[in-house]
């Protein structure tokens, strides 16, 4: 999905933690919101991008993006 | 739940037999991250492993008989940090206190590339409903009662690991 047109309702800061602290703030960002609602997460952990990959086929939460952009990883990811 | 029910969810058994720091964070890591993708998780605390579950970690790391272990100082520039300090083991047997500047040095190392600490791993593992077992055997062995550990933990034995093991996806020992 195209980046510019995903509005998130709910931002996390998960940068400087490691494996496996952003995933579990993850998890719990996304029991905040409503089915429906995009959280975005930005991480500066390189095992993030594909452990959420991972953790969005598990849970069954939709990624609609994934970025990499000046050391830091921004995910888009909408609550099933 | 099992796997006679489809409805499950996947499920994760790990048997946790060392207490030294470096060994403390996988079983730790490992339900965390587990418990965080909707999983079910048990462990069972035997042996050494036992101690993880006191509600005061004191959890040391020995760089004697570790060889493999990398000696990195915790502070300076990004070149100063990745020198290996490695030291002979008959060094480190006969020099008093290197555990607890071992043990020091890992944990500042840690806490600065952003790891959480043992505690903080556990106190997740148990917001996240991970059964957290720890071994009647062991607890006679060594002394130990119910009381000495964290209210969370229950107790059984091998029988009670392995019967929830049995319906697990994955087990590992750690």
């Amino acid at each position: 999905m195209d980046v510019t047109v995903i509005k998130e309702d709910q931002v996390l800061d998960a940068s400087g933690l490691l494996c496996p602290m952003p995933i579990v703030k993850t998890t719990k960002a996304i029991k905040e919101l409503q089915s429906g609602q995009i959280l975005k997460v930005i991480a500066t952990d390189a095992g993030y991008p594909p452990d959420i990959e991972a953790w969005s086929r598990q849970t069954g939460n939709l990624l609609l993006n994934s970025i990499a952009e000046d050391g830091r990883f921004v995910v888009y990811l909408q609550k099933s | 739940m099992s796997k006679s029910d489809p409805h499950a969810p996947k499920r994760l058994a790990l048997i946790s037999s060392k207490g030294t720091l470096d060994w403390a964070y996988p079983p730790f890591i490992l339900s965390s991250a587990a418990a965080a993708m909707g999983w079910e998780v048990g462990v069972f605390f035997t042996f050494y492993g036992l101690t993880l579950l006191k509600p005061k970690l004191t959890a040391a790391v020995s760089p004697l008989g570790n060889p493999a272990m990398p000696m990195k100082l915790p502070f300076g520039s990004d070149e100063f940090q990745n020198i290996n300090w490695s030291m002979p083991n008959l060094l480190m047997a006969n020099m008093p206190g290197s555990e607890s500047v071992a043990t020091n040095l890992m944990k500042q190392k840690l806490k600065s590339k952003g790891v959480a600490t043992v505690e903080e791993l556990r106190d997740v593992c148990v917001e996240m409903n991970v059964r957290l077992i720890g071994c009647q055997m062991t607890m006679d062995v060594f002394g130990f009662k119910k009381e000495d550990f964290i209210p969370e933990a229950e107790i059984g034995g091998a029988a009670t690991f392995l019967e929830y093991a049995a319906d697990a996806d994955i087990q590992l020992f750690v």
